[in-house]
């Protein structure tokens, strides 16, 4: 998109050097023509090169290894601008094969210029096939959600990160943070969330939940909604967080114990949807957002479109409907799936029809 | 039996050249080395407190009265070099040579600490009854109810207005803030409470309220205490003995009516002369 305007301003006047004489130098959009439909061909495979791809694969097995904790790596420039997901692209790239299947979401939507743009990289220099489909995706890189269909043991889900450290919500030294981080001390944190519970009545923290990862870090969760953090609890796939402008790699490894941070009668709680269902296609348990028609109607649809579409085919489809087996826990009203722990033990059927009451 | 014990507790700021703990002191007459100018704030200190005992430390502002309150409280070094012994009934070996999870885990339940400055004690942009929540947090409380329950008890008990304790804590009195750093110490229920210049700054009659909350709790709670003061007033009110520190070094130690009353080192004796 940005390169519009260059382009349109060498083709309207030649380019001339400071004396005034013409040079000879390919246009702007003579080197796009030249690389375009030309796939691999002057990049290395996957765009990054090999060493890049090793280190920050390493960083992602240190990341596994000891869940949780910010581990650093070098985050090379990307093809575009920090803070757009260039750590999770770095991560997508790194991990990708020729046979894996590649679903990139931004917030909750496949057809977001930037999702599309990350999905096309991948798809010219890594060489994979681009799927819009959550559960036949090997990798899905995401930005400020976790799908509504179950992930399972195959998959990783690669999370954008903004914000690493949950802590400087409360504290902006990072020295004095990453000091907590290696003496757990989290008392600031805990005391930001009882000021909040005076405030408020309850907890209100929208979106990068902190939650504490196999009793020992506590996590930014990047900012997805309350209502995807119980998915990383005990998951069968992987989750890795990867920020580019922070230079910072950390992970969930499957089955790890994912706690967000609440008092014993202060409970954890999801988003609320009192009496709202999709507008397309019915659900009453995903997650929804708001949106203003033209006509100033005030709507709920759900916010993974891909899911979206899926039920309004078949309106009853299980967010595990892949899956060869039962009971699986996985976030708020998976249909069949046990009561949530943490989430004020509101069942599937109460986070959707009368979870407003619930408070 | 003995609650806590310290011995040799020593800190030099600055590059001590070896020789600097003998060319300073009483006997010198300063706590600076002549030869290459360590200062050294504190050396050969040993005391020990009793349970529910109280402690005074006095001396001239300089003689190394906070530098042993910080040793006692497990306070983390942020520049020179300390060394000593320091036990405490209950837990196993020198807590000096703890790692931080230990002393950290001390600090938030045995051992509470109120700060000669309260910008070091207090986080003035939390709320004052959050100050106090963050101690019970840290300690490993989950309950909100409780922790709101215990935070409201503890306004209660050391006479802060129980209305305010959910505004910012800097916009409380210099009295209030001081007795929301003691609510703060207390929290825990510690063994021992490190009280360093708790009355600095405060006017007569604030002063006078804060050691009578602090004596009455003292009793009830029958904690253990070491009360740091330059004042000699307040070791004589709350302390059952007393240290008198100068240059660095402790010159006399006895029951408080008897180093009061009778104080026997010329020094102590110009500082009681001095009040009278």
């Amino acid at each position: 998109m940005t390169d519009a305007e260059p382009e349109a301003l060498e083709e309207s006047g030649a380019a001339t050097d400071e004396s005034g004489t013409e040079i000879s130098a390919v246009s702007v959009a003579d080197a796009v023509d030249d690389l375009s439909g030309e796939g691999l061909s002057g990049y290395n495979y996957a765009y990054l090169d090999e060493h890049t791809k090793r280190e920050v694969r390493r960083a992602i097995l240190k990341g596994i290894a000891i869940p949780g904790h910010q581990v650093p790596f070098a985050s090379r420039p990307m093809p575009l601008a920090r803070g757009w997901g260039t750590g999770g692209i770095q991560a997508s790239l790194s991990l990708l094969g020729p046979d894996d299947a590649f679903k990139v979401i931004d917030q909750g939507s496949d057809e977001s210029v930037n999702a599309a743009n990350v999905r096309r990289l991948a798809e010219t220099t890594a060489d994979v096939e681009t799927t819009t489909d959550a559960t036949e995706a090997d990798l899905i890189q995401t930005r400020h959600r976790i799908p509504e269909e179950v992930l399972d043991e195959d998959q990783i889900l690669v999370l954008q990160v903004p914000i690493t450290d949950a802590l400087r919500k409360v504290d902006s030294s990072d020295a004095a943070n990453r000091r907590r981080h290696a003496h757990a001390n989290y008392g600031k944190m805990w005391v930001h969330l009882y000021e909040n519970v005076v405030e408020w009545g309850e907890i209100q923290i929208a979106a990068r939940y902190p939650a504490m990862v196999a009793g020992r870090y506590l996590m930014d969760p990047s900012p997805i909604p309350r209502w995807d953090v119980p998915k990383l609890d005990d998951a069968d796939n992987l989750f890795v967080f990867a920020a580019g402008r922070e230079a910072r790699i950390y992970a969930v490894p499957p089955h790890t114990e994912v706690e967000p941070l609440a008092f014993e009668d202060e409970a954890f709680q999801v988003e609320r949807f009192p009496d709202a269902s999709c507008h397309s296609c019915g659900s009453t348990d995903t997650y929804l957002t708001e949106i203003e028609t033209d006509e100033e109607d005030r709507l709920y649809v759900c916010n993974d479109t891909s899911f979206c579409l899926k039920r309004q085919d078949e309106p009853d489809l299980a967010k595990d409907h892949h899956l060869d087996r039962e009971g699986v826990d996985w976030g708020p009203g998976t249909p069949g799936g046990p009561t949530v722990e943490g989430s004020a033990g509101e069942s599937a059927d109460k986070v959707a029809t009368n979870g407003g009451d619930d408070a | 039996m003995t609650l806590l014990d310290a011995s040799d507790l020593r800190r030099v700021y600055g590059d001590s050249c070896g020789d600097c703990v003998e060319l300073t002191g009483d006997a010198a007459g300063t706590n600076q080395c002549p030869d290459c100018g360590a200062v050294v704030a504190c050396a050969d200190v040993s005391l020990d407190v009793e349970p529910g005992e109280v402690l005074g430390i006095v001396g001239e502002s300089g003689s190394g009265k906070s530098s042993v309150a910080e040793l006692l409280a497990l306070e983390r070094a942020t520049d020179g070099q300390a060394s000593g012994d320091v036990r405490l009934d209950g837990h196993d070996g020198n807590l000096l040579d703890a790692d931080y999870e230990t002393r950290h885990r001390l600090r938030n339940g045995a051992v509470g600490l109120v700060h000669q400055h309260v910008r070091d004690g207090l986080n003035l942009e939390f709320t004052g009854g959050g100050n106090v929540a963050e101690k019970l947090l840290a300690a490993g409380w989950r309950n909100y109810g409780d922790v709101r329950d215990r935070v409201r008890d503890l306004f209660a008990e050391t006479e802060v207005p129980v209305e305010r304790m959910d505004d910012p804590t800097e916009t409380y009195s210099g009295g209030m803030q001081r007795r929301v750093q003691i609510a703060r110490a207390l929290a825990t229920d510690p063994d021992v409470v490190i009280l360093d210049e708790p009355t600095t700054g405060l006017d007569v009659s604030v002063q006078a309220r804060v050691l009578d909350m602090f004596r009455r709790i003292q009793r009830e709670e029958d904690v253990a205490a070491v009360v740091v003061s330059h004042d000699l007033g307040v070791v004589r009110l709350l302390a059952d003995r007393t240290l008198v520190m100068r240059h660095g070094r402790v010159v006399e130690t006895g029951l408080t009516d008897r180093v009061m009353e009778d104080p026997h080192h010329e020094y102590t004796q110009t500082l009681i002369n001095s009040v009278i």
